[in-house]
Formats: structure tokens, sequence, C-alpha cells
């Protein structure tokens, strides 16, 4: 049971996750917000996922559901073909031994009053894995494996720079040799210079123990480098997805063309034209009827409103959700 | 030639620490025009948004104005008492922040907020401030801008915020507007409609505009100048084409060789990036000699022993690098061990 028939590592079919909304003295559910609202997607064995999307999109709360950090409402997930909602906790507890995780912010992420060694080795411990001399060991080879020196096992976070920390998460995810590593933004935090050398890193990582990432971040530059594939999404569903190069040679949806326009390019003669959006990210919790982006669309025509556009294929392992393209469902008439 | 709007000459800034002063700023120097964009550039400690503060006086204890001069207009800042430096927040220069949810309070209506600023400097009712509350509410587009003149913060996205911020920035008509970070806790797609915003009301109101980012597209698209700043130091000064064509200090070069560029991966493939190895230095800990030697791969003998200073360049250019000005001869002793 290595991998499912078809490849896969990973395989989410029509994940959902609605948060109830309470309201009043009671608490009574007045409404639900639709943080996940029907998410397929496949990771094959080996391969970097890059999940992007706005505030609110959907995309922290999606690698969440794949561990279970949150039940989701509805859906599967099904990891080396096995259903991972179906596990009691403590065969889940197992199965994270595979799925890792590495957050955004190295400073919360990590215990302040836990030093570095403990912090590194406690996967070791609670999976009693490795103990005494060998675990540290273990967390001595880690901590030069993530460019590191062991001699600081003994230290506090709070003696590291935010850099630091962030390899100091990465061994600690690295510590039971899982196969799929969620990362959920992790550069966003460091400063320019410091997130090349995490990149490089989880790069060298990924070859080195033959990983497989799933990449959530809202930067598409550092996306774009680090993914494989690439998945956009708005409002809590993928609108378009495609290998790395394809997306920005050819972005499809009015909303990646419109994203990829909107990033600031470190070349003043190459002042870009802009597709300016209309207005803010309407609240998951009215999304807005039709296609969600219509609202905010530059293209939007009258079906857009009314029909929702399912995500069909385009081109070659090439997804998009829209009325519009070429290829893509074919406005329905009426 | 008149005198620039700004000018600020060999600033250096300290904070008091239990493990001793901290130099956040180690003297440096720059000039705004009027009507200039001059983009401030550096990474996370490296003395930018101290710099912004200490311009209005807004640096309190443990921190402190060491030495240095700065000059609005020919005034010196520095030497102007407290009721004089108000007139001059505000009214001459304007501040707008990276954080716009909470530089708002939550428990007035963005209209009172807005009024307020305004009757600080001019004679007005209530009511007319309200309505030319409304009237900047619409210069910076905000759609609807009667109802929403009555909202709360918390009623508004990020970017409604920030628009919020920056029409109270432009209500006492300001000719220099200090942008610490405006757009970095926004969304790219709202970031592109404040950058967009923020370069139309330039040029409409003639505004001198100090940008303060980490991020080199924002610069690129928004200043005229760029300043970047390592360790409490202006390493380079140059016209924004410069910069970005032709850097020549090898920090300038490292930041800009460390970005992913969007759609290289269909140009080169998947390439590792080039980083600077190493991190900031510790300022409470500072060596002898350039602050960047630790990491830089050109490093000398030199670079280690001796401080380099920031000289000219042709075309208007700065850099404080000793493989563009060879030490003087007394520097060049102090090297030697």
């Amino acid at each position: 049971m290595n991998a499912s028939p078809n490849g896969n590592l990973l395989e989410v079919r029509g994940l959902q996750k609605h948060f109830p909304i309470r309201r009043g003295v009671f608490s009574r559910v007045s409404g639900w917000l639709r943080a996940v609202d029907g998410v397929d997607l496949a990771i094959r064995e080996g391969e970097t996922l890059g999940l992007v999307g706005e505030t609110g999109s959907g995309k922290t709360t999606m690698g969440r559901c794949i561990l279970r950090l949150i039940e989701p409402t509805a859906g599967s997930v099904r990891f080396q073909g096995v259903d991972l909602l179906s596990l009691s906790s403590s065969e889940m507890r197992k199965m994270r031994r595979e799925l890792q995780v590495i957050f955004q912010d190295p400073y919360g992420s990590l215990n302040p009053r836990m030093r570095v060694g403990s912090i590194v080795g406690e996967p070791l411990a609670i999976h009693h894995i490795a103990r005494g001399s060998e675990r540290e060991d273990r967390v001595a080879e880690l901590l030069r494996r993530v460019g590191l020196d062991p001699s600081m096992m003994r230290r506090y976070p709070h003696e590291f720079s935010g850099g630091q920390r962030q390899r100091i998460g990465i061994a600690r995810a690295l510590a039971l040799k899982p196969k799929l590593i969620i990362c959920d933004e992790p550069v966003s935090a460091l400063d320019v210079s410091i997130q090349a050398q995490v990149v490089n890193l989880l790069m060298d990582l990924q070859e080195e123990f033959a990983l497989t990432y799933l990449f959530i971040a809202h930067d598409l530059s550092i996306v774009e480098h680090i993914s494989d594939r690439v998945a956009v999404m708005y409002l809590g569903k993928i609108v378009e997805m495609a290998d790395a190069e394809t997306l920005y040679r050819e972005p499809k949806h009015p909303y990646t063309q419109a994203l990829l326009s909107a990033i600031p390019v470190p070349d003043p003669e190459a002042r870009a034209r802009r597709i300016l959006l209309k207005g803010d990210l309407p609240s998951p919790a009215s999304p807005p009827p039709g296609c969600s982006f219509h609202t905010r669309c530059p293209v939007a025509i009258d079906v857009c409103s009314r029909v929702e556009p399912p995500l069909l294929a385009v081109g070659a392992g090439h997804l998009a959700s829209c009325h519009l393209v070429p290829g893509g469902p074919s406005p329905p008439s009426q | 030639m008149p005198p620039p709007l700004l000018e600020v000459e060999g600033l250096k800034i300290e904070f008091a620490s239990p493990e001793g002063t901290v130099r956040a700023v180690e003297g440096i120097s720059f000039h705004v025009e009027a009507g200039e964009t001059l983009g401030l550039v550096g990474e996370s400690g490296c003395g930018k948004s101290v710099t912004a503060l200490s311009i209005l006086r807004l640096i309190s204890p443990p921190g402190r104005i060491a030495a240095g001069r700065i000059r609005y207009r020919g005034r010196d800042i520095l030497s102007l008492s407290e009721p004089e430096i108000r007139k001059v927040r505000g009214k001459e220069i304007a501040l707008i922040f990276q954080e716009p949810v909470a530089a708002l309070n939550p428990v007035f209506t963005v209209g009172s907020q807005i009024a307020e600023a305004i009757r600080v400097h001019n004679r007005m009712t209530k009511k007319e401030a309200m309505a030319e509350a409304v009237r900047l509410l619409k210069l910076v587009q905000i759609p609807d801008a009667e109802r929403r003149v009555r909202e709360y913060p918390h009623q508004m996205s990020g970017g409604m915020c920030q628009r919020v911020m920056i029409a109270m920035a432009l209500s006492c008509k300001p000719s220099l507007i200090i942008a610490d970070e405006p757009t970095t806790a926004l969304d790219v797609t709202i970031q592109a409609e404040i950058l967009d915003l923020l370069r139309r009301l330039r040029s409409q109101f003639n505004l001198s505009v100090l940008l303060i980012s980490h991020n080199l597209g924002v610069i690129a698209e928004s200043a005229e100048r760029v300043a970047v700043m390592y360790a409490g130091r202006i390493v380079e000064e140059a016209p924004v084409k410069a910069i970005f064509t032709s850097p020549k200090h090898p920090y300038t070069l490292g930041l800009l060789r460390s970005i992913p560029r969007l759609g290289e991966r269909a140009r080169s493939g998947r390439r590792r990036l080039q980083a600077i190895p190493g991190s900031v230095p510790d300022p409470a800990r500072r060596e002898p000699g350039c602050a960047f030697a630790p990491r830089c791969p050109d490093v000398m003998d030199v670079c280690r022993g001796v401080e380099p200073r920031l000289l000219p360049l042709d075309g208007g250019r700065k850099v404080s690098c000793f493989l563009h000005h060879a030490p003087a001869e007394g520097e060049r002793k102090a090297a030697l061990p």
C-alpha cells in the first residue's frame, strides 16, 4: 500500500469545511462560513503542488483539513490509498508520522520554554522511535542537515533569528522521515535574503529525502519557483490549476490573470499593465451566486452571476472554471 | 537651486537596553526633493522605520536621536518646540502606517476620525469637517462615501482602512507623505489598487513621498530614487533604474538576485535561488569594518577593519563599498593589524 493505483500520494475529493457562525446569548448558529467549498486535488509522489490565494481564500483551512487538525465537513482525503477521515484518532496519530507540517510563524510555532533539542526530538519521543543518546544523535544530525550547528541544541527559541527558527521547524517536520510535508506560508514571515535560503533548503531536502510538498503561499513568484504544479484558490474553491510554467505563461481564469498582473515586478522599465479588480473579496459567509468571482471580474457576462462554472480541462493538465475560457464550460443557452 | 524639501544629515538613533546601547541608525544622510518619491528599502531591523519616525520626532525613550540634523523646508526639525513640531505633524508631513486597521481607533467612526484630524489644524465646524471627510473619502475612491463615512473601522476591509488612512493623511494638505510599508499587510490585488491610488494622488497634488518598503517590486514601480539600507546605514543610493539595472553594492546585488522573478521558471526551469548567506548582524554587537563584510562574496581584508563611507559615483549614485572607492591612506593604515 505504498501509493494509490494511479500514482497519487494524496487525493482530496469534494473537500468542504463550513464553520458555524454563532450569534446571540444562546450561540445559535445563524449562518455558515464556507472556508473550503468543494475542492478536488491530487498530489503525485515526489511533486510539489503550490496552492495560492489571497487572505480568506481557504488555503490554510485546506492544509489543516488534510492533516485533520480541523475536521472537514464533507469530502474525502486519501493518503497512500487510505481514507484519512475514517481513521480513529490513534490510527490518525500513527499516520501523522508520514504527514508533517511547517507553519508560517517561526515565532509562534515553537514552544518558548523548550530547548531546541527537545523541540526537534519531541516527535521521536512521541512515536517511541529513539531515546537517550540515540535521540540526541538523531537531533544533531537533523540540525546539521537544516544548516544549524548541533551545539545549539541546548538553546531556547528566542536565541534564534526568524530564519533559524524556521530551520528548527523544518528539522522537527523531518524528524519522522515523513512522505508529505504541508508547508503553510513557510517563508512569508522572513526577510527577502533569508527567504531564498529557506526555499533552497526546502528544494534540497525534497531531492534528498524524496519528499512531496503541498506548498501554501500567497506569493505567486515564490510558488511558481518551487512548485511543479500550481492551484489557484478563490473563496474556498480552486479556480485554475496547471503546471507552473503553463499557469504563468497562459493563465486562463480572469482571477489568475489579475493576480499575476498585480504583482509588482522589481524592474522599473517593466511597469506592468495592470488588471485592477473592483472592490474587495466577498465574505465567505455569503458567497455570491453563480461564479464566485463575478462581482470583481472585469469580463463577467450575464450568465456568470447565475450559473457556477465547473472546473474543466482547458488544455493538457490545465483546469479552469470560467464560462469565458475557450475550451472551458460554454455559457448554457437560455 | 532651492534647498530640498527634506534634508537628513548624519542622523544617528540609539536605543538604551540592559545589554548596552543599540545603535539602530548609524549616521545616515539623504534628501527628498519637492514632488519626488524616494524609496527607502531594507530588511527588518535595518533602521528604516525608526528613520521615518525620527523625521516627525516620534522616537520615544529608551530611543533617542543621538546626532544629526533634519531640515524640512530649511527649518531645523530637531530644535522646534513641542507646539511647533505639532504644527508640522499632519499639517506639513503626514504619516501612513503598515497596519491600517490598528492605526484607526475602533470606537469612533472613520468620518469622525478624519474630521478630528482636520479640526486639529483648521478652524472648521464639526459639520463642515464631516462634509470635508466625505469629499476626502471620494478622493481616495471609496464607493458610497456618504454612507461609509459613518462606519467603524471593523466594518471595513484592510484595503478600505488604508484608503481611510490616506484620506486622513491628505486632510491637511501636507507637502510630504511618509508611507511606512503602506501595502505590506494587504493582498496583492489590493496592494496594486493602493499603489495606483498613491501614484495618482501624488501627481494630482504634487506630493513628495518617502516610501519605506522591504518589497523591491513596490519600490521599483513607485520610486524615482532609491536608498538601500543595511544594518543602520545607507549602503547605496541611486536613481531607480540604476539600482535595478546595475546595482553597485554587493548587498543590493545580492538582494536582487535572491528574489524569484515571475516567469523565470518558464525561461530557465527549476533552479536554486541565489541566497545571501548568513544573517543580519546583531545591532548590539557590532564588529568593526563594513557591516556587510561577513556575508559579502567580494570581501577584502580592508573591509573587515575599516568602515567604508557613502561616496558619490557618476550618474547621481552613491555607494559605500571599497570595491568602488579605494580606501584613503589613513584608512588603509588603520586596517593593518
